[in-house]
């Protein structure tokens, strides 16, 4: 008892230390549960796709959130989708537009950006306006235009179909970051290449370029991304099922196995995997594309 | 600063032009080759088809010779009298509204909570955060099909649980729900991009501004209040920005969740241009939707840049 009582009645100061560390301890320990619920939130679905993929229907739809009951794991909803000649056609018409729309548009974006940035011509300011236009209209927002474009050139059913409407939709913000990096390299540099003998193409190729290898890595990474998730001028412009990249690969199974929850989901997660691996290891470049190189740690 | 320069060697053997009409030549040949292929796929895909469609929008038109049924500006008169197509842009509204108010403020706290400071473990809720934001729509769609599920869905079930005498939701077939649950699933999808935009708008706070601040004696909601936020006001002006114009764009989410239906309550622009325009061959009528929707994006994007950004450019360019 008198233990306990001398405290509070002799030392208020140690007291008001105390509360203050509770409050201190109460607002951390608020701003755990909060930011728990909310990630467990924003985790639940996607863990659902996964859990789904491993089970089956029944039992997905008996308990959305549940592990693998007797009837155990369900490889065989994976090996059914593996096993299809369509998802691998599928992946491959992906990678293939994946890959052209990357390699276009890095290759034409940062050519642009290097005139725009390095180089003094008549003309400069109105050409780089025209193209800061394009900043305005998503590619969502144009595709009827672009699909009778598409159409006119006799592209319809042919990748490049896909493929160069997105280059050119990705031309004006790719320009934009890769112009700001290009211009941060110090003027010295160029004037010390171009005295011991580089020519502008040299300078552009040697120097600028490896240079500016986290830009040209960020706007890589965001090509990459749209292009590889690109659904709506797809569906527009290939019409042959065997050209159809992941996307309407997917959605076509949805149509064909409506009903076949646990597959679906089984496709869902195979997609799921490839893209988290993408996001770990370009994270820093997607940060670095979408906030204009701003953020760190 | 000019590309050319002073060559310093000697040239070995004499010149049929003279120097300086050589290197204006081949400054020339540099910036063809570097400008010229860019910006031809840049105008036949991207600017041409936009002025196409100005023109087509005149015309009924079911896509197949040349359009030759001059309308006049008829498609325009249909569209203001069409109740799908207002009803469509009030959708966009809804969505962009909802966004403003809900989602970005969402993404703000959260900024705030895991953007910088001290918190153990904020790496980790930093990149659970983001990550369905690097889903792509069409997998985002099916796995919420999935989770909305009336009868079976993860919602409803969870709902069941905290809720007494719950009955189940049917999200995406209530036409006074849909397109709250579509908003629901947008949020899930986006907050973390604005999210990670307010961490680099933290980031470039000076530290030392908010540690005066509290030295002055501001409580921490005033420090919020006074010093960070607006602080931060072109990254908070520029994710509105980037919301609006989403709002406007939204198809595959709501495409493959709902056709924009039902009875047309989750239509959207580019969901109504699709199902009247495009699968019904009407490419002409289509054009005029096209043509608005420019128009939309276009006015508020030069309105918003020269009334409420005009002020954060000197700091950008």
């Amino acid at each position: 008892m008198i233990d306990y009582a001398i405290p509070v009645t002799t030392t208020p100061t140690r007291n008001r230390f105390q509360r203050i560390n509770y409050r201190k301890a109460f607002f951390v320990a608020l701003k755990y549960v909060v930011l728990v619920v909310v990630t467990l939130i924003i985790f639940a679905p996607g863990a659902t796709a996964v859990l789904g993929g491993i089970r089956t229907t029944g039992e997905f739809l008996a308990d959305p959130f549940g592990l693998p009951g007797e009837a155990g794991f369900q490889w065989q909803n994976f090996e059914r989708i593996l096993s299809s000649p369509d998802f691998w056609n599928s992946l491959k018409n992906s990678a293939l537009i994946t890959a052209g729309v990357t390699i276009l548009g890095v290759f034409f974006s940062s050519c642009l950006a290097f005139a725009f940035s390095r180089m003094q011509f008549v003309g400069k300011g109105t050409v780089f306006n025209i193209l800061s236009f394009g900043l305005l209209f998503p590619l969502v927002v144009a595709t009827l235009p672009i699909f009778i474009q598409v159409r006119q050139l006799g592209l319809i059913n042919s990748l490049w179909g896909v493929i160069l409407p997105m280059v050119a939709f990705g031309l004006p913000g790719s320009v934009v970051i890769l112009r700001g990096f290009f211009t941060a390299i110090p003027t010295e540099l160029e004037d010390a290449a171009y005295i011991d003998g580089c020519s502008t193409l040299g300078f552009f190729r040697f120097i600028l370029l490896p240079m500016a290898r986290p830009a040209i890595a960020a706007v890589a990474t965001l090509q990459v991304i749209s292009g590889w998730n690109e659904y709506f001028l797809a569906l527009l412009v290939l019409n042959d099922p065997k050209l159809w990249p992941l996307p309407l690969g997917i959605m076509q199974f949805q149509g064909q196995f409506g009903t076949d929850w646990a597959g679906i989901m089984a496709y869902v997660t195979i997609l799921i995997i490839p893209a988290l691996l993408f996001y770990v290891f370009t994270q820093r470049f997607i940060v670095t594309g979408l906030t204009g190189g701003e953020l760190k740690g | 600063m000019s590309a050319i320069r002073f060559r310093v060697l000697p040239r070995a053997f004499p010149q049929s032009l003279n120097e300086s009409q050589k290197r204006s030549r081949e400054k020339w040949l540099t910036i063809a080759f570097l400008v010229a292929p860019g910006m031809a796929i840049f105008l036949i895909f991207l600017l041409l088809p936009i002025f196409q469609s100005g023109y087509y929008s005149l015309f009924k038109w079911n896509g197949f010779g040349f359009p030759k049924d001059f309308r006049g500006i008829d498609n325009y008169l249909d569209l203001a009298k069409d109740k799908v197509f207002l009803g469509s842009i009030a959708h966009s509204f809804t969505i962009m509204s909802l966004s403003l108010l809900v989602q970005l403020p969402l993404a703000l706290a959260l900024a705030l909570l895991v953007g910088r400071g001290s918190l153990p473990g904020r790496q980790i809720f930093r990149a659970i955060l983001f990550v369905p934001y690097i889903f792509s729509e069409v997998i985002t769609a099916l796995i919420w099909l999935y989770v909305l599920h009336p009868n079976s869905g993860l919602m409803n079930k969870t709902l069941g649980v905290f809720v007494q005498d719950f009955k189940p939701i049917t999200w995406l077939g209530d036409r006074n729900i849909a397109l709250i649950a579509i908003f629901m699933v947008l949020t899930w999808k986006f907050f973390g991009f604005h999210m990670i935009l307010y961490m680099a708008g933290l980031q470039s706070i000076p530290k030392d501004l908010e540690e005066a601040g509290r030295i002055d004696g501001c409580n921490e909601m005033q420090v919020l209040r006074f010093i960070t936020l607006p602080l931060m006001g072109s990254t908070i002006r520029l994710t509105i920005f980037l919301s609006v114009l989403g709002s406007f764009q939204q198809f595959t989410l709501v495409w493959i969740m709902t056709q924009g239906g039902p009875v047309d309550s989750t239509a959207t622009i580019a969901t109504f241009l699709f199902k009247y325009g495009i699968q019904r061959f009407a490419l002409g009528f289509g054009s005029a939707v096209a043509v608005i929707l420019f128009l939309l994006t276009l006015v508020f994007s030069i309105g918003y840049q020269r009334m409420v950004m005009r002020q954060d450019y000197e700091l950008r360019v």
